[in-house]
Protein backbone atom coordinates (compact mmCIF):
# COMPACT_ATOMS: atom_id res chain seq x y z
CA UNK A 1 0.00 0.00 0.00
CA UNK A 2 1.14 3.29 -0.67
CA UNK A 3 2.42 5.47 2.23
CA UNK A 4 2.19 9.03 2.30
CA UNK A 5 3.25 12.07 3.86
CA UNK A 6 0.22 14.74 4.86
CA UNK A 7 -0.85 17.57 6.34
CA UNK A 8 -4.14 16.95 7.90
CA UNK A 9 -6.33 19.52 9.51
CA UNK A 10 -7.69 19.09 13.06
CA UNK A 11 -11.60 18.84 12.67
CA UNK A 12 -12.99 17.76 16.28
CA UNK A 13 -10.76 17.08 19.26
CA UNK A 14 -13.06 15.64 21.72
CA UNK A 15 -12.04 14.81 24.90
CA UNK A 16 -13.24 11.39 26.44
CA UNK A 17 -11.59 12.25 30.49
CA UNK A 18 -8.80 13.65 31.45
CA UNK A 19 -6.99 10.90 30.23
CA UNK A 20 -8.16 10.34 26.77
CA UNK A 21 -9.23 12.21 23.80
CA UNK A 22 -10.51 11.60 19.89
CA UNK A 23 -9.08 13.59 17.11
CA UNK A 24 -11.20 13.92 14.08
CA UNK A 25 -8.41 14.48 10.68
CA UNK A 26 -9.78 15.67 7.34
CA UNK A 27 -7.99 16.65 4.55
CA UNK A 28 -8.99 18.55 1.36
CA UNK A 29 -7.83 15.10 -0.83
CA UNK A 30 -9.66 12.18 -0.02
CA UNK A 31 -7.94 9.82 2.26
CA UNK A 32 -6.43 7.17 1.37
CA UNK A 33 -7.52 3.42 1.92
CA UNK A 34 -6.68 2.55 5.47
CA UNK A 35 -7.06 -0.84 7.21
CA UNK A 36 -8.33 -1.84 10.53
CA UNK A 37 -4.52 -2.10 12.78
CA UNK A 38 -2.95 -0.03 10.51
CA UNK A 39 -1.33 3.22 12.22
CA UNK A 40 -0.01 6.41 11.67
CA UNK A 41 3.52 8.56 12.92
CA UNK A 42 1.88 11.91 13.65
CA UNK A 43 4.32 14.53 13.89
CA UNK A 44 4.17 16.58 17.47
CA UNK A 45 5.24 20.17 16.40
CA UNK A 46 4.32 22.52 19.54
CA UNK A 47 6.84 20.91 22.06
CA UNK A 48 10.08 21.90 21.61
CA UNK A 49 10.75 18.29 24.00
CA UNK A 50 9.63 16.08 21.91
CA UNK A 51 12.00 15.06 18.88
CA UNK A 52 10.14 12.03 17.26
CA UNK A 53 6.71 11.22 15.59
CA UNK A 54 4.10 9.15 17.76
CA UNK A 55 2.64 5.79 16.69
CA UNK A 56 -0.98 5.91 17.02
CA UNK A 57 -3.80 3.54 15.81
CA UNK A 58 -6.39 4.14 13.00
CA UNK A 59 -9.39 4.35 15.14
CA UNK A 60 -12.01 4.90 12.78
CA UNK A 61 -12.28 6.23 9.31
CA UNK A 62 -15.60 8.25 7.91
CA UNK A 63 -15.18 8.32 4.19
CA UNK A 64 -18.41 9.57 3.67
CA UNK A 65 -16.83 13.10 5.71
CA UNK A 66 -13.58 12.26 4.86
CA UNK A 67 -12.31 12.08 8.43
CA UNK A 68 -9.92 10.08 10.00
CA UNK A 69 -10.26 9.37 13.65
CA UNK A 70 -7.36 8.35 16.54
CA UNK A 71 -7.94 7.75 20.10
CA UNK A 72 -4.72 8.85 21.90
CA UNK A 73 -3.88 7.79 25.77
CA UNK A 74 -2.10 11.16 27.31
CA UNK A 75 0.97 9.23 28.50
CA UNK A 76 3.58 10.98 27.57
CA UNK A 77 4.85 14.92 26.48
CA UNK A 78 3.84 13.74 22.74
CA UNK A 79 0.35 12.95 23.33
CA UNK A 80 0.13 15.80 25.89
CA UNK A 81 0.81 18.07 23.40
CA UNK A 82 -1.15 16.69 20.58
CA UNK A 83 -4.18 16.73 23.05
CA UNK A 84 -4.21 20.78 22.79
CA UNK A 85 -4.90 20.51 19.28
CA UNK A 86 -7.77 23.06 18.52
CA UNK A 87 -9.90 22.67 15.40
CA UNK A 88 -8.12 23.81 12.12
CA UNK A 89 -4.74 23.32 13.12
CA UNK A 90 -2.69 21.00 11.07
CA UNK A 91 -0.89 18.30 12.30
CA UNK A 92 1.36 15.95 9.74
CA UNK A 93 1.22 12.61 9.24
CA UNK A 94 3.12 10.07 7.69
CA UNK A 95 0.35 7.05 7.12
CA UNK A 96 -1.05 4.34 6.56
CA UNK A 97 1.59 2.04 8.22
CA UNK A 98 2.02 -1.28 9.12
CA UNK A 99 0.08 -4.51 8.01
CA UNK A 100 -3.63 -5.22 9.42
CA UNK A 101 -5.76 -8.13 10.93
CA UNK A 102 -6.64 -11.28 9.50
CA UNK A 103 -10.29 -11.45 8.65
CA UNK A 104 -10.19 -14.51 6.34
CA UNK A 105 -11.90 -18.04 6.81
CA UNK A 106 -13.80 -16.66 10.26
CA UNK A 107 -17.54 -16.69 10.91
CA UNK A 108 -17.79 -15.76 14.08
CA UNK A 109 -14.78 -14.08 16.58
CA UNK A 110 -13.75 -12.20 20.00
CA UNK A 111 -12.42 -8.91 20.28
CA UNK A 112 -10.62 -7.65 23.35
CA UNK A 113 -9.28 -4.48 24.53
CA UNK A 114 -7.83 -3.46 27.44
CA UNK A 115 -8.21 0.31 28.18
CA UNK A 116 -6.72 2.10 24.94
CA UNK A 117 -6.09 -0.80 23.58
CA UNK A 118 -9.49 -0.54 21.44
CA UNK A 119 -8.22 2.24 19.65
CA UNK A 120 -8.01 -0.08 16.46
CA UNK A 121 -10.59 -2.82 17.43
CA UNK A 122 -13.46 -0.21 16.73
CA UNK A 123 -12.46 0.18 13.09
CA UNK A 124 -11.61 -3.71 13.10
CA UNK A 125 -15.51 -4.36 14.14
CA UNK A 126 -16.55 -2.04 11.10
CA UNK A 127 -14.68 -4.11 8.78
CA UNK A 128 -15.28 -7.49 10.44
CA UNK A 129 -19.87 -6.45 10.20
CA UNK A 130 -19.47 -5.22 7.11
CA UNK A 131 -18.12 -8.68 6.17
CA UNK A 132 -20.54 -10.42 7.72
CA UNK A 133 -18.51 -11.76 10.81
CA UNK A 134 -20.33 -12.01 14.30
CA UNK A 135 -18.44 -9.76 16.20
CA UNK A 136 -18.47 -10.00 20.12
CA UNK A 137 -16.23 -7.39 21.53
CA UNK A 138 -14.70 -7.59 25.20
CA UNK A 139 -13.66 -4.16 26.57
CA UNK A 140 -11.58 -4.38 29.88
CA UNK A 141 -9.75 -1.22 32.29
CA UNK A 142 -9.41 -0.22 35.60
CA UNK A 143 -12.38 1.73 36.01
CA UNK A 144 -15.33 2.94 34.51
CA UNK A 145 -13.14 6.13 32.54
CA UNK A 146 -11.06 3.54 30.96
CA UNK A 147 -14.14 1.37 29.30
CA UNK A 148 -14.11 3.78 25.88
CA UNK A 149 -16.42 3.82 23.21
CA UNK A 150 -18.87 0.74 24.43
CA UNK A 151 -21.97 2.64 22.63
CA UNK A 152 -19.64 2.61 19.07
CA UNK A 153 -19.24 -1.14 19.98
CA UNK A 154 -22.28 -2.09 20.43
CA UNK A 155 -23.83 -0.94 16.60
CA UNK A 156 -21.03 -3.88 15.78
CA UNK A 157 -21.87 -6.76 18.04
CA UNK A 158 -22.55 -8.19 21.66
CA UNK A 159 -20.38 -5.83 24.31
CA UNK A 160 -18.76 -7.29 27.48
CA UNK A 161 -17.37 -5.52 29.79
CA UNK A 162 -14.47 -5.78 32.77
CA UNK A 163 -13.38 -3.46 35.00
CA UNK A 164 -10.58 -3.60 37.91
CA UNK A 165 -12.81 -1.93 40.69
CA UNK A 166 -16.46 -2.91 39.45
CA UNK A 167 -17.28 0.53 38.66
CA UNK A 168 -18.75 -0.76 35.46
CA UNK A 169 -19.01 -4.31 34.21
CA UNK A 170 -17.96 -7.51 35.70
CA UNK A 171 -15.08 -6.56 38.24
CA UNK A 172 -11.76 -8.36 37.86
CA UNK A 173 -9.33 -8.81 34.97
CA UNK A 174 -10.66 -8.52 32.08
CA UNK A 175 -9.09 -11.73 30.77
CA UNK A 176 -11.25 -13.82 33.91
CA UNK A 177 -14.29 -12.08 32.11
CA UNK A 178 -17.38 -14.69 31.69
CA UNK A 179 -17.32 -14.29 28.00
CA UNK A 180 -13.47 -16.12 28.03
CA UNK A 181 -15.73 -19.03 29.21
CA UNK A 182 -16.97 -19.60 25.94
CA UNK A 183 -13.78 -18.73 24.17
CA UNK A 184 -13.29 -22.25 22.28
CA UNK A 185 -16.30 -20.99 20.72
CA UNK A 186 -14.87 -18.29 18.67
CA UNK A 187 -12.72 -19.06 15.51
CA UNK A 188 -10.18 -16.16 16.40
CA UNK A 189 -9.54 -14.11 19.27
CA UNK A 190 -8.09 -10.29 18.29
CA UNK A 191 -6.49 -8.18 21.13
CA UNK A 192 -4.79 -5.08 21.87
CA UNK A 193 -3.97 -3.46 25.22
CA UNK A 194 -0.98 -3.70 27.58
CA UNK A 195 1.71 -6.93 27.05
CA UNK A 196 1.35 -8.50 30.31
CA UNK A 197 -2.70 -8.56 29.50
CA UNK A 198 -1.79 -9.74 25.66
CA UNK A 199 0.22 -12.57 27.21
CA UNK A 200 -2.43 -13.59 29.20
CA UNK A 201 -5.00 -13.61 26.46
CA UNK A 202 -2.43 -15.63 24.01
CA UNK A 203 -1.42 -18.27 26.66
CA UNK A 204 -5.32 -18.71 27.08
CA UNK A 205 -5.83 -19.12 23.66
CA UNK A 206 -2.79 -20.83 22.99
CA UNK A 207 -4.56 -23.57 25.41
CA UNK A 208 -7.77 -23.87 23.78
CA UNK A 209 -6.22 -23.84 20.24
CA UNK A 210 -8.04 -20.68 19.37
CA UNK A 211 -6.52 -18.72 16.72
CA UNK A 212 -5.18 -15.74 18.33
CA UNK A 213 -4.21 -11.86 16.58
CA UNK A 214 -2.37 -9.30 18.80
CA UNK A 215 -1.79 -5.62 18.03
CA UNK A 216 1.96 -4.67 19.32
CA UNK A 217 2.99 -1.16 20.31
CA UNK A 218 6.69 -1.12 20.74
CA UNK A 219 8.50 2.43 20.96
CA UNK A 220 9.58 2.90 17.38
CA UNK A 221 11.27 5.67 15.49
CA UNK A 222 10.70 6.13 11.66
CA UNK A 223 7.72 4.01 11.57
CA UNK A 224 8.58 2.53 8.03
CA UNK A 225 11.14 0.29 8.77
CA UNK A 226 14.27 2.00 8.36
CA UNK A 227 15.53 2.60 11.45
CA UNK A 228 14.96 -0.88 13.02
CA UNK A 229 14.66 0.20 16.55
CA UNK A 230 11.10 -1.56 17.26
CA UNK A 231 11.66 -5.34 16.48
CA UNK A 232 9.69 -8.49 18.09
CA UNK A 233 11.10 -11.79 18.10
CA UNK A 234 9.59 -14.17 15.84
CA UNK A 235 10.09 -17.30 14.57
CA UNK A 236 11.48 -15.79 11.50
CA UNK A 237 13.90 -13.46 13.99
CA UNK A 238 13.73 -9.63 14.36
CA UNK A 239 10.97 -8.53 12.69
CA UNK A 240 9.75 -4.60 12.86
CA UNK A 241 6.61 -3.94 14.76
CA UNK A 242 6.47 -1.07 12.19
CA UNK A 243 6.11 -3.27 8.65
CA UNK A 244 6.05 -6.53 9.47
CA UNK A 245 3.05 -5.66 12.34
CA UNK A 246 1.74 -4.28 14.59
CA UNK A 247 -0.68 -7.02 13.95
CA UNK A 248 1.01 -10.56 14.82
CA UNK A 249 -0.77 -13.81 15.66
CA UNK A 250 0.98 -15.29 18.19
CA UNK A 251 2.17 -18.45 17.00
CA UNK A 252 4.30 -15.79 15.05
CA UNK A 253 5.72 -14.67 18.75
CA UNK A 254 8.42 -15.77 20.47
CA UNK A 255 6.22 -15.38 23.87
CA UNK A 256 6.83 -17.60 26.50
CA UNK A 257 3.31 -18.79 27.22
CA UNK B 1 20.41 26.26 -10.83
CA UNK B 2 23.66 26.09 -9.24
CA UNK B 3 26.29 23.49 -9.76
CA UNK B 4 25.78 21.24 -7.21
CA UNK B 5 28.57 18.91 -8.21
CA UNK B 6 31.47 17.55 -6.18
CA UNK B 7 33.73 14.73 -6.20
CA UNK B 8 34.77 12.49 -3.57
CA UNK B 9 37.98 10.73 -4.64
CA UNK B 10 37.73 9.73 -8.50
CA UNK B 11 33.85 9.45 -7.75
CA UNK B 12 31.84 12.32 -8.96
CA UNK B 13 28.44 13.38 -7.04
CA UNK B 14 25.41 14.78 -8.86
CA UNK B 15 24.95 17.12 -5.09
CA UNK B 16 26.47 16.82 -1.67
CA UNK B 17 23.48 15.47 -0.13
CA UNK B 18 23.54 11.65 0.57
CA UNK B 19 21.49 9.73 3.28
CA UNK B 20 23.18 8.23 6.12
CA UNK B 21 24.07 4.47 6.74
CA UNK B 22 21.49 2.56 9.29
CA UNK B 23 18.52 5.93 8.77
CA UNK B 24 17.64 5.01 4.71
CA UNK B 25 17.59 1.22 4.89
CA UNK B 26 18.35 0.40 1.33
CA UNK B 27 16.49 3.50 -0.57
CA UNK B 28 12.48 0.93 -0.95
CA UNK B 29 11.49 2.20 1.90
CA UNK B 30 11.67 5.84 0.86
CA UNK B 31 10.22 5.69 -2.91
CA UNK B 32 6.94 6.49 -0.99
CA UNK B 33 8.36 9.86 -0.30
CA UNK B 34 10.83 11.13 -2.30
CA UNK B 35 12.67 10.49 -5.69
CA UNK B 36 15.86 8.84 -4.97
CA UNK B 37 17.25 9.82 -7.68
CA UNK B 38 17.39 12.85 -6.89
CA UNK B 39 19.95 12.57 -4.48
CA UNK B 40 23.62 12.81 -4.21
CA UNK B 41 23.87 8.99 -2.77
CA UNK B 42 22.44 6.69 -0.35
CA UNK B 43 24.48 5.22 1.65
CA UNK B 44 22.23 1.51 2.41
CA UNK B 45 22.33 -0.14 6.36
CA UNK B 46 25.53 -1.66 7.71
CA UNK B 47 26.60 -5.06 5.89
CA UNK B 48 28.26 -7.66 7.74
CA UNK B 49 29.49 -10.83 6.74
CA UNK B 50 26.81 -12.96 8.37
CA UNK B 51 23.59 -12.39 9.35
CA UNK B 52 22.89 -10.42 12.41
CA UNK B 53 20.09 -10.49 14.81
CA UNK B 54 21.38 -6.62 16.04
CA UNK B 55 20.66 -6.51 20.14
CA UNK B 56 17.47 -7.07 22.01
CA UNK B 57 14.45 -4.59 22.00
CA UNK B 58 14.46 -1.93 23.54
CA UNK B 59 16.79 -0.48 20.97
CA UNK B 60 16.05 2.94 21.22
CA UNK B 61 14.85 5.96 23.63
CA UNK B 62 13.80 9.70 22.60
CA UNK B 63 16.45 12.63 24.15
CA UNK B 64 15.61 16.24 24.16
CA UNK B 65 16.52 17.02 20.67
CA UNK B 66 17.56 13.46 19.48
CA UNK B 67 17.28 10.06 19.96
CA UNK B 68 19.18 6.76 21.39
CA UNK B 69 19.42 3.83 19.77
CA UNK B 70 21.08 0.33 20.09
CA UNK B 71 20.45 -1.65 17.02
CA UNK B 72 23.60 -3.47 16.78
CA UNK B 73 23.95 -3.86 12.93
CA UNK B 74 20.92 -5.94 12.39
CA UNK B 75 21.03 -7.35 8.72
CA UNK B 76 20.99 -9.84 7.00
CA UNK B 77 24.80 -10.32 5.65
CA UNK B 78 26.49 -9.47 2.50
CA UNK B 79 25.07 -12.43 0.63
CA UNK B 80 21.87 -11.81 1.12
CA UNK B 81 22.70 -7.83 -0.30
CA UNK B 82 24.13 -9.19 -3.50
CA UNK B 83 21.77 -11.76 -3.83
CA UNK B 84 18.30 -10.42 -2.66
CA UNK B 85 18.24 -6.30 -2.37
CA UNK B 86 20.77 -5.23 -5.13
CA UNK B 87 18.89 -6.49 -8.12
CA UNK B 88 15.99 -3.79 -6.02
CA UNK B 89 17.70 -1.38 -5.90
CA UNK B 90 21.00 -0.78 -8.92
CA UNK B 91 18.35 1.24 -11.36
CA UNK B 92 18.71 3.98 -8.58
CA UNK B 93 20.27 6.77 -10.91
CA UNK B 94 22.38 7.68 -7.61
CA UNK B 95 25.24 6.55 -6.53
CA UNK B 96 24.97 3.76 -3.83
CA UNK B 97 27.35 3.36 -0.96
CA UNK B 98 27.58 -0.16 0.99
CA UNK B 99 28.21 0.59 4.74
CA UNK B 100 31.03 -2.43 5.57
CA UNK B 101 31.01 -3.41 9.03
CA UNK B 102 32.40 -6.22 11.34
CA UNK B 103 33.96 -7.42 14.57
CA UNK B 104 37.23 -9.25 12.81
CA UNK B 105 39.45 -8.28 9.99
CA UNK B 106 39.11 -11.15 7.75
CA UNK B 107 35.33 -10.32 7.79
CA UNK B 108 35.81 -6.58 6.26
CA UNK B 109 37.62 -8.40 3.73
CA UNK B 110 35.73 -11.05 2.51
CA UNK B 111 32.93 -8.59 2.76
CA UNK B 112 34.99 -6.41 0.80
CA UNK B 113 35.90 -8.48 -2.33
CA UNK B 114 32.37 -9.75 -2.95
CA UNK B 115 31.08 -5.87 -3.43
CA UNK B 116 34.18 -5.19 -5.58
CA UNK B 117 32.51 -7.12 -8.00
CA UNK B 118 29.10 -5.09 -8.05
CA UNK B 119 29.08 -2.58 -10.67
CA UNK B 120 26.81 -0.18 -9.11
CA UNK B 121 28.54 0.35 -6.05
CA UNK B 122 31.21 2.50 -6.47
CA UNK B 123 32.36 2.95 -3.16
CA UNK B 124 32.15 1.33 0.53
CA UNK B 125 31.90 3.27 3.79
CA UNK B 126 33.89 1.13 6.48
CA UNK B 127 32.80 1.39 9.19
CA UNK B 128 34.67 1.15 12.14
CA UNK B 129 32.95 3.51 14.52
CA UNK B 130 29.80 1.59 15.49
CA UNK B 131 28.94 1.51 19.08
CA UNK B 132 26.41 -1.42 19.62
CA UNK B 133 28.13 -4.27 18.95
CA UNK B 134 30.70 -5.91 21.50
CA UNK B 135 33.55 -6.91 19.62
CA UNK B 136 34.89 -4.84 16.94
CA UNK B 137 32.95 -2.31 15.49
CA UNK B 138 34.03 1.22 17.32
CA UNK B 139 36.74 -0.60 19.04
CA UNK B 140 38.78 -0.31 15.53
CA UNK B 141 37.92 2.87 15.46
CA UNK B 142 39.08 4.59 18.83
CA UNK B 143 42.92 4.27 18.22
CA UNK B 144 45.11 4.80 15.64
CA UNK B 145 46.53 1.38 15.61
CA UNK B 146 43.46 -0.20 15.14
CA UNK B 147 42.26 2.35 12.33
CA UNK B 148 45.18 2.18 10.61
CA UNK B 149 45.58 -1.91 10.31
CA UNK B 150 42.09 -2.38 9.17
CA UNK B 151 42.19 0.83 6.85
CA UNK B 152 45.24 -0.84 5.35
CA UNK B 153 43.63 -3.88 4.76
CA UNK B 154 40.82 -3.05 3.30
CA UNK B 155 42.34 -0.52 0.99
CA UNK B 156 44.43 -3.31 -0.71
CA UNK B 157 41.53 -5.60 -1.08
CA UNK B 158 39.05 -2.84 -2.38
CA UNK B 159 39.66 -1.62 -5.56
CA UNK B 160 36.94 1.23 -5.72
CA UNK B 161 36.51 4.85 -3.47
CA UNK B 162 37.25 3.69 -0.26
CA UNK B 163 35.35 5.98 2.51
CA UNK B 164 36.27 5.61 6.17
CA UNK B 165 33.40 6.50 9.04
CA UNK B 166 35.10 7.82 11.75
CA UNK B 167 33.48 7.77 15.75
CA UNK B 168 33.51 10.53 18.04
CA UNK B 169 34.18 8.34 20.86
CA UNK B 170 37.79 9.52 20.85
CA UNK B 171 40.31 12.24 22.29
CA UNK B 172 41.10 13.43 19.01
CA UNK B 173 39.51 12.44 16.17
CA UNK B 174 41.91 14.55 13.44
CA UNK B 175 44.73 12.27 14.79
CA UNK B 176 42.38 8.59 13.72
CA UNK B 177 41.48 10.94 10.09
CA UNK B 178 45.21 11.56 9.40
CA UNK B 179 46.13 7.80 10.04
CA UNK B 180 43.36 6.47 7.80
CA UNK B 181 44.31 9.00 5.16
CA UNK B 182 48.55 8.10 5.57
CA UNK B 183 47.00 4.40 4.37
CA UNK B 184 44.90 5.26 1.31
CA UNK B 185 41.37 5.84 2.69
CA UNK B 186 39.75 8.61 -0.46
CA UNK B 187 37.67 10.17 2.59
CA UNK B 188 36.65 10.26 5.77
CA UNK B 189 32.61 10.76 7.00
CA UNK B 190 32.04 11.87 10.43
CA UNK B 191 30.39 11.42 13.02
CA UNK B 192 29.01 8.15 13.49
CA UNK B 193 27.08 7.95 17.01
CA UNK B 194 27.79 9.84 20.44
CA UNK B 195 28.36 6.72 23.37
CA UNK B 196 25.38 7.87 25.88
CA UNK B 197 22.59 6.44 28.00
CA UNK B 198 19.36 6.63 29.09
CA UNK B 199 17.81 6.03 32.32
CA UNK B 200 14.56 5.21 33.51
CA UNK B 201 13.91 6.92 37.00
CA UNK B 202 11.00 4.73 37.64
CA UNK B 203 11.97 1.47 37.22
CA UNK B 204 15.96 2.41 38.27
CA UNK B 205 16.92 0.93 35.21
CA UNK B 206 18.52 2.03 31.61
CA UNK B 207 15.81 2.48 29.00
CA UNK B 208 18.02 0.60 26.64
CA UNK B 209 19.03 -3.11 26.52
CA UNK B 210 22.33 -2.85 25.96
CA UNK B 211 22.70 -0.09 28.79
CA UNK B 212 24.56 2.16 26.55
CA UNK B 213 23.51 3.36 22.83
CA UNK B 214 24.79 5.85 20.20
CA UNK B 215 22.90 9.09 20.67
CA UNK B 216 22.23 11.19 17.05
CA UNK B 217 20.05 14.20 15.87
CA UNK B 218 20.36 17.46 16.58
CA UNK B 219 21.57 17.04 20.01
CA UNK B 220 25.14 16.12 18.55
CA UNK B 221 25.43 19.01 15.75
CA UNK B 222 27.99 21.36 17.39
CA UNK B 223 30.08 17.96 18.32
CA UNK B 224 30.17 16.93 14.55
CA UNK B 225 30.37 20.85 13.30
CA UNK B 226 33.58 20.82 15.57
CA UNK B 227 35.03 17.33 14.53
CA UNK B 228 34.23 17.89 11.04
CA UNK B 229 35.99 21.77 10.82
CA UNK B 230 39.16 19.96 12.68
CA UNK B 231 39.18 16.50 10.76
CA UNK B 232 39.11 19.23 7.43
CA UNK B 233 41.91 20.92 8.78
CA UNK B 234 44.08 17.89 9.53
CA UNK B 235 43.50 15.91 6.22
CA UNK B 236 43.71 16.72 2.86
CA UNK B 237 40.98 14.09 1.34
CA UNK B 238 37.30 15.27 1.46
CA UNK B 239 35.60 15.18 4.62
CA UNK B 240 31.61 13.97 4.50
CA UNK B 241 30.10 15.33 7.13
CA UNK B 242 26.97 14.31 9.28
CA UNK B 243 25.38 14.91 12.50
CA UNK B 244 22.14 16.34 13.49
CA UNK B 245 21.27 18.32 9.85
CA UNK B 246 17.37 18.17 9.64
CA UNK B 247 17.54 21.05 7.42
CA UNK B 248 19.80 22.98 4.17
CA UNK B 249 21.22 25.62 6.91
CA UNK B 250 22.74 22.83 9.50
CA UNK B 251 24.09 21.53 5.76
CA UNK B 252 25.30 24.10 4.71
CA UNK B 253 27.38 25.37 8.04
CA UNK B 254 28.82 21.29 7.48
CA UNK B 255 30.06 23.15 4.09
CA UNK B 256 31.17 25.59 5.62
CA UNK B 257 33.04 23.75 8.24
CA UNK B 258 34.88 22.15 5.42
CA UNK B 259 32.51 18.71 4.69
CA UNK B 260 32.97 18.25 0.72
CA UNK B 261 29.31 16.38 1.09
CA UNK B 262 26.80 15.77 4.07
CA UNK B 263 24.80 12.87 5.52
CA UNK B 264 21.15 12.95 6.27
CA UNK B 265 20.67 10.38 8.88
CA UNK B 266 18.00 11.06 12.28
CA UNK B 267 16.14 13.52 9.98
CA UNK B 268 14.95 10.50 7.81
CA UNK B 269 12.79 9.41 10.84
CA UNK B 270 11.06 12.35 11.35
CA UNK B 271 10.65 14.03 7.75
CA UNK B 272 11.00 10.86 4.78
CA UNK B 273 10.76 13.52 2.33
CA UNK B 274 13.56 15.81 4.30
CA UNK B 275 16.82 14.63 1.90
CA UNK B 276 15.39 15.61 -1.20
CA UNK B 277 13.84 18.57 0.13
CA UNK B 278 17.61 19.63 1.13
CA UNK B 279 19.34 19.18 -1.98
CA UNK B 280 16.19 21.90 -3.85
CA UNK B 281 17.16 24.47 -0.67
CA UNK B 282 20.86 23.96 -1.60
CA UNK B 283 19.97 25.10 -4.56
CA UNK B 284 18.05 27.79 -3.80
CA UNK B 285 20.39 29.01 -1.03
CA UNK B 286 22.99 29.37 -3.95
CA UNK B 287 20.96 31.56 -6.15
CA UNK B 288 19.66 33.25 -3.00
CA UNK B 289 23.42 34.30 -2.18
CA UNK B 290 24.80 34.27 -6.24
CA UNK B 291 27.03 31.01 -5.57
CA UNK B 292 27.61 29.34 -8.87
CA UNK B 293 28.68 26.16 -7.94
CA UNK B 294 28.32 24.77 -4.43
CA UNK B 295 32.12 24.08 -4.15
CA UNK B 296 32.19 27.57 -3.63
CA UNK B 297 31.07 27.07 -0.02
CA UNK B 298 33.26 24.02 1.01
CA UNK B 299 35.43 25.20 4.03
CA UNK B 300 34.14 28.94 3.28
CA UNK B 301 34.10 29.46 7.13
CA UNK B 302 35.22 32.96 7.54
CA UNK B 303 37.62 33.20 11.19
Amino acid sequence: MKKYINDLTVCSNRQLSDDYFILGLTSSDVLPEMLPGQFAEIKVDNNPNVFLRRPISIHDVDYTNNVLYVLVKIVGQGTQSLSTLKVNDTVNLVYPLGNTFNMDGVTNVILAGGGCGIAPMLYLARHLHQKKIKTTILLGGRTTIDILESEEFKKYGDVFVSTDDGSMGEKGFITNNSIMKQLSSFQRLYCCGPLPMMKVFAAIAKQQQVDCEVSLENTMACGIGACLCCVTETDKGNKCVCTEGPVFNINQLKWQI
Amino acid sequence: MADLKVKIGALEFKNPVLTASGTFGYGPEFEDFLNIDSLGGIIVKGTTLEARQGNAYPRMAETPAGMLNAVGLQNKGVDAFINDIYSKIKHYNTHIIVNVSGSKLEDYITVVEKLNDLDQIPAIELNISCPNVKQGGMAFGTSCASATEVTKAVRAAYHKTLIVKLSPNVTSIAEIAKAVEDVGADSVSLINTVLGMAIDAESRRPVLSTITGGLSGPCVKPIALRMVWQVSQAVKIPVIGLGGIMNVTDAVEFLLAGATAIQVGTANFIDPAISEKIVHQLDAYCDNHRIRAVKELIGGLIV
